[in-house]
């Protein structure tokens, strides 16, 4: 299911830290685009830029060179402040992470809710949409759990629970089956491609789990800070 | 949704147990303070208790508390028959010891002339002294009860009254006997000193000697003009009950507010390094949430209001617990302490800007996290 609008779209980027002989190039012109609905894999070895590649896709580090869309928005002009970046991330892209990464002292309907109001959201509205998630993703009996007392599989669709509270366009998930066993890695990349699916959301999985590369729509190979597989499908 | 109070909730046995620390070293600043102002009070509390306008002492001295002054017991005669003087009376001070159940008992005596100014201005139990010799009224601090006997020098005292809250500058409960006694416990000489000063041919018997007169002004008078009438005949010096708090305050216990003073200043600063120390390493243990915060879109004031929360909210706790305590205890200092209101609302604004600052060493961490952080597993 491709679109003709690309959700996130890279064209010749580049990213090195430190200059002259401690300078390291992480990525090396990186182009790819990904549509609404579509789950893609960003796979490589340690030290290939993956983690790189998503600290930029998630607007927390800025190329060095090449240009950046996200939602049809051009990034990194120069126009872009750090305050606008937050505010871009708060509203278009959600994050999961391999730890899950809750607040240790919200229960797991505060964690979604969180999001919510820094959004801006009322209490009532941010509540009613924690709610509806948590029930959505089957976690919403674990409501007023504190996260240590949630199982490794419940924190992580909290954690997605999270990471969709504000609608986002782009999921941008960080070893996300890494903490599951295969059956639960199944389940929440299953919940993921259903969720890009319903709402057109583009989503970029980092993962070296083999066990997901099926549910994946795409996968994109990095090598040296260069794509040596640019979406092949699994 | 309060972000500090989430987190403070969460780990609330151990928040408790620093506020309870950092309430340890808040109470002490705040008995600083209390020592200080019952310092000062102390120091005013006999020369306020005298209830007189006009201090008359030796003359270029500063007495009888500042400086020594021994003036002639006649003296008052002539004060009391300067214009727009109500009435006059001559005192002695001294301080003595004695033995009281079986303990050493410190008393500043105060020898003054029944019926005239200088007495102690209230009896709180039993009664004022109504002979001529051999009677005590005693601060309540001392311990001593009406009833009771106490040896000074060679004579034997009853105490027939208590007042309250009459101390000196040094703390020492106040003793009030006649003049008379008071002059024979201060010059009289034992009986073998006695006989080899008149041997040598000196009057061991003339002891009409004072240390100050006290006098209060009529109406409508102005104790600085009787003071400055007095102060004409050079050989007198006269200053007003003003003056006299002035130089208690300024000469008497100055060092001694001072050393406070700064101990209190010293104490402010370590606790500003400790809650500074505190916010910081809560900050730490938050660096994992605080980068998630920041991925997620957190705006830097959310972030820098659950640092700045929690660093008020230990330092009004630690206040809290603190201020309660000293309230508790404050009765088993040996000197007093004194806990004001306003000292207290003071307190509590200093302690709020100093936690305000204090955690600006734990924003200042915060702002710094890379939000990247939050991806690293």
């Amino acid at each position: 299911m491709r679109h003709a609008d690309p959700l996130i779209e890279l064209d010749s980027i580049t990213k090195h830290f430190g200059e002259g002989e401690a300078r390291v190039d992480a990525l090396r012109g990186v182009s790819l685009t990904i549509a609404p609905g579509e789950v893609v894999g960003l796979l490589g070895p340690s030290g290939s830029g993956k983690t790189t590649l998503l600290n930029i896709i998630g607007c927390i580090l800025e190329p060095s060179s090449g240009r950046m869309r996200l939602d049809g928005e051009l990034l990194f002009d120069g126009r872009w402040q750090r305050a606008d970046l937050r505010r871009l991330r708060l509203d278009k892209i959600g994050f999961i992470f391999q730890a899950h990464n809750l607040m240790p002292f919200l229960d797991a309907h505060d964690n979604v809710a969180l999001v919510l109001h820094l959004a801006g959201q009322s209490g009532a509205e941010a509540a009613a949409r924690a709610d509806e998630l948590l029930d959505y993703l089957q976690v919403g009996h674990r409501r007023r759990a504190m996260p240590a007392s949630l199982s490794g599989g419940e924190a992580q669709r909290v954690a997605i629970a999270r990471a969709l509270a504000n609608r986002p366009r782009i999921i941008l998930a960080d070893e996300p089956t890494a903490a599951l066993d295969s059956e639960r890695a199944g389940i929440v990349m299953d919940l993921l491609r259903r969720l890009a699916r319903e709402q057109e959301a583009a989503i970029v999985v980092v993962t070296h789990d083999e066990k997901i590369f099926p549910r994946l729509d795409r996968m994109f190979m990095l090598r040296d800070g260069r794509l040596v597989d640019g979406g092949a499908r699994p | 949704m309060s972000l500090a109070w989430r987190d403070i909730r969460h780990n609330f046995g151990r928040f408790l147990l620093t506020c309870v620390g950092l309430s340890l070293l808040l109470g002490v600043v705040l008995s600083m303070i209390g020592i200080y102002r019952g310092l000062v009070e102390d120091a005013l509390a006999l020369v306020r208790g005298l209830g007189v306008d006009v201090w008359v002492v030796e003359a270029d001295t500063r007495g009888p508390f500042a400086e020594s002054s021994r003036i002639p017991g006649d003296s008052r005669e002539a004060v009391a028959r300067i214009r727009g003087v109500a009435a006059a009376g001559a005192i002695t001070l001294q301080t003595v010891e004695t033995l009281h159940g079986g303990r050493q008992l410190r008393l500043q005596l105060v020898g003054y002339q029944l019926g005239r100014p200088g007495g102690p201005a209230s009896i709180a139990v039993g009664r004022g002294i109504a002979r001529a010799h051999f009677e005590l009224v005693a601060d309540a601090s001392s311990g001593l009860q009406p009833g009771e006997l106490l040896r000074l020098g060679r004579d034997v005292y009853r105490v027939v009254g208590l007042t309250r809250g009459q101390v000196a500058s040094g703390g020492d409960p106040v003793a009030f006997l006649t003049l008379r006694d008071a002059q024979a416990l201060q010059f009289e000489l034992a009986p073998p000193s006695a006989r080899r000063e008149r041997a040598r041919g000196a009057d061991p018997a003339a002891s009409d000697t004072v240390n100050a007169v006290v006098a209060r002004v009529s109406a409508h008078v102005a104790p600085t003009a009787v003071a400055a009438d007095i102060r004409r005949w050079k050989h007198l010096q006269a200053m007003t009950q003003a003056d006299q708090e002035l130089l208690l305050t300024r000469s008497v216990v100055d060092r001694a507010r001072k050393q406070i003073g700064l101990f209190t200043v010293i104490l402010m600063m370590v606790s500003a390094v400790i809650i500074a120390l505190i916010i910081y390493t809560m900050t730490m243990d938050k660096v994992r949430e605080i980068a998630t915060l920041k991925l997620i879109g957190a705006p830097d004031r959310t972030i820098v209001g659950l640092i700045v929360q929690q660093a008020l909210a230990l330092g009004l706790i630690g206040l809290g617990l603190g201020t309660a305590l000293i309230f508790l205890v404050k009765d088993w200092f040996p000197r007093r302490v004194i806990l004001s209101v306003e000292d207290a609302i003071a307190l509590t604004a200093v302690v709020l800007v100093v936690c305000v600052l204090a955690s600006g060493l734990g924003v200042r961490l915060a702002l710094r996290i890379d939000p990247a952080t939050a991806l690293g597993s």
